[in-house]
């Protein structure tokens, strides 16, 4: 059994389909690159997998999750997979974050929903797991407020707060689009290494063919709603079958970066 | 909190407004143990006496004394504009929050009605209450309160929908967030500044809406002094002796003032991006 399995994913709105007939399969601890153009469908066949499309959305297909079908689920029978079975890291860590509630509240809120921690036991692990995604002074960081604290700093708390209910899967959209190039290295290696400590499987959505490959032995490539190309990461960019593939590894090449330097 | 209050106090128009309702709310209360004369005591040698030592404010044609009536009608003003303020507070939030998060077809007709009660003035309100209970605070309590309840649903319905739209909202949503988490986590909080605002808005509008009432006798009944009632009673002096309008006039406007000042400076207080911490 697949831990997840995504056939046949179409996502309309009204009589544009935006997302059409994607399928992706993602075994327990395995990792996957989602690349593609901007608007390409990215992010809502990511939001389709946990049933947290915008309204106006009409989806059809299959998303199997530990071989159980979650389309068409009420949203009672698919809120307690969420945070716990997947955690989502979002693009912008700024407005992902609440403004007005504590960083350690933020980071705590999975577990007082799926494990019923006390406010105070959660406000304890939520000093750990900023620890454990390398936040300076846990203690006092957990009491601060979002607009106190970095861009990277953010995107930490986002990936705490990913983390803290050990979900199986990890979907990761963009984490580092909004982050400068030093710090976006830091959290892509923070991120790959809780993954690997955690056993999570990662979906890792980017538009980036460089950053992509440093997390991800296969890949995924989207256009226009559908996938056009998949397999193993080093494949796909030494010999990339469809047109759009080939510009992508293009632009990257052309940005310095060369393949056959990713780490297999 | 501690640090909200700072920073409230430390605003000059915070503190004035801290200051304005802060003697409205002292007023009330000394009124309920001691004011100079009884408020309803007529005394006929009294009447029109000016500002004196003995009559601070003067007095009116039944040489009743305006610095009590204007103390004594402090009192019915703040409990029917306080009272008023939660009833809008309670009704508006619960009808916005059932109109935001509802699905399809509840969402579309709680809508409707909110928009079909608002047309509804509040005056018409109060008459089809006083038709059915009879003049009473309450009856201007509830006119008032729901009446400005449908106002504020209408803008904290807009305020909701845009929160749940927040990015902040969706992350909490993918950590499992259920909507009630959602709404008193999440939407409640960051609506909350516009609330504030809006609440200090409707209570200046119940000050001036309590007076209209009792000046039509829809309001309180006759024998409690209020505001309202006082401008009725003296508007005929309006130019032979203006002075006598200037107290509850002049009670009125710093009690709109002061609570309008407030909810500016709560809502500052509020944000822990303006609070020095
Ligand atoms: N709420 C919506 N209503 C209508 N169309 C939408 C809505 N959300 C997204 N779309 C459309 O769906 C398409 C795919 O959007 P999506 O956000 O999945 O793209 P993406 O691949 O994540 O792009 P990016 O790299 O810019 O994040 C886009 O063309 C977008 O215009
Ligand atoms: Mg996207």
């Amino acid at each position: 059994m697949r831990l997840l399995e995504v056939e046949d994913l179409t996502v309309r709105f009204g009589d544009s389909t935006v997302v059409a007939g994607v399928r992706l399969s993602l075994g327990a601890g395995e990792r996957l690159g989602l690349i593609g153009e901007s608007g390409s469908g990215k992010t809502l066949t990511a939001l389709a997998v946990a049933g947290l499309l915008p309204p106006g959305a009409a989806v059809t297909g299959s998303v199997r999750f530990e071989g159980s079908e979650l389309l068409g689920r009420r949203e009672r029978a698919i809120a307690p997979l969420r945070g716990a079975g997947i955690g989502f890291v979002f693009q912008e860590p700024l407005t992902a974050l609440n403004p007005l509630m504590r960083i350690g509240a933020q980071i705590g809120e999975p577990l007082r929903i799926h494990r019923g921690l006390s406010r105070r036991a959660a406000r304890g692990a939520a000093a750990e797991l900023a620890a454990r995604v390398g936040l300076p002074d846990p203690e006092r960081i957990v009491r601060a407020y979002p607009h106190q604290l970095s861009g990277g700093q953010r995107q930490r708390v986002g990936i705490a707060i990913a983390i803290a209910a050990r979900p199986a899967l990890i979907v990761a959209d963009e984490p580092t689009t909004a982050l400068d190039v030093t710090v976006q290295a830091e959290i892509l290696r923070l991120l790959t290494a809780l993954v690997e400590e955690e056993g999570s499987a990662l979906l890792f959505i980017s538009h980036d063919l460089a950053v992509v490959a440093q997390v991800s032995r296969r890949l995924a490539v989207m256009r226009a709603g559908r996938v056009v190309e998949e397999g193993p990461t080093l494949d796909v960019l030494r010999d990339p079958r469809e047109p759009y593939t080939r510009q992508l590894v293009a632009a990257a090449r052309a940005t310095s970066w060369n393949p056959q330097e990713t780490p297999s | 909190m501690t640090g909200a209050f700072r920073s409230l106090v430390r605003s000059r128009s915070g503190l004035l407004g801290l200051a304005l309702s802060a003697v409205v709310v002292a007023a009330t209360l000394v009124s309920l143990v001691w004011t100079p004369y009884d408020p309803g005591a007529v005394d006929p040698r009294a009447s029109w006496a000016p500002v004196s030592g003995a009559h601070w404010f003067g007095a009116d044609r039944l040489g009743r004394d305006l610095f009590s009536l204007v103390l004594a009608g402090a009192r019915t003003t703040l409990l029917v504009s306080l009272a008023a303020t939660v009833v809008a507070a309670v009704t508006g939030t619960l009808l916005a929050a059932a109109a935001a998060v509802t699905p399809g077809w509840v969402r579309a007709a709680v809508g409707y009605g909110i928009d079909v009660l608002i047309a509804f003035p509040t005056l018409l309100l109060a008459m089809v209450l006083v038709a059915v209970h009879g003049a009473s605070t309450l009856t201007a309590v509830l006119a008032i309160g729901l009446g400005e309840g449908f106002f504020v649903a209408r803008v904290m319905r807009a305020e909701m929908t845009r929160v749940l739209a927040a990015d902040y909202v969706l992350a909490a949503r993918a950590g499992g967030a259920g909507t009630w988490r959602i709404l008193y986590a999440h939407v409640l909080p960051n609506a909350l500044p516009t609330l504030t605002v809006l609440l200090s808005l409707v209570m200046a509008i119940a000050v001036l809406a309590e007076a209209a009432l009792s000046y039509l006798g829809y309001g309180v009944p006759s024998s409690t002094p209020t505001w309202g009632r006082m401008l009725h009673d003296l508007q005929t002096q309006l130019t032979i002796r203006p002075q006598v309008l200037v107290w509850p006039g002049l009670a009125i406007v710093a009690t709109v003032l002061g609570f309008n000042l407030l909810g500016d400076g709560l809502r500052d207080a509020g944000d822990p991006k303006a609070r020095r911490t």
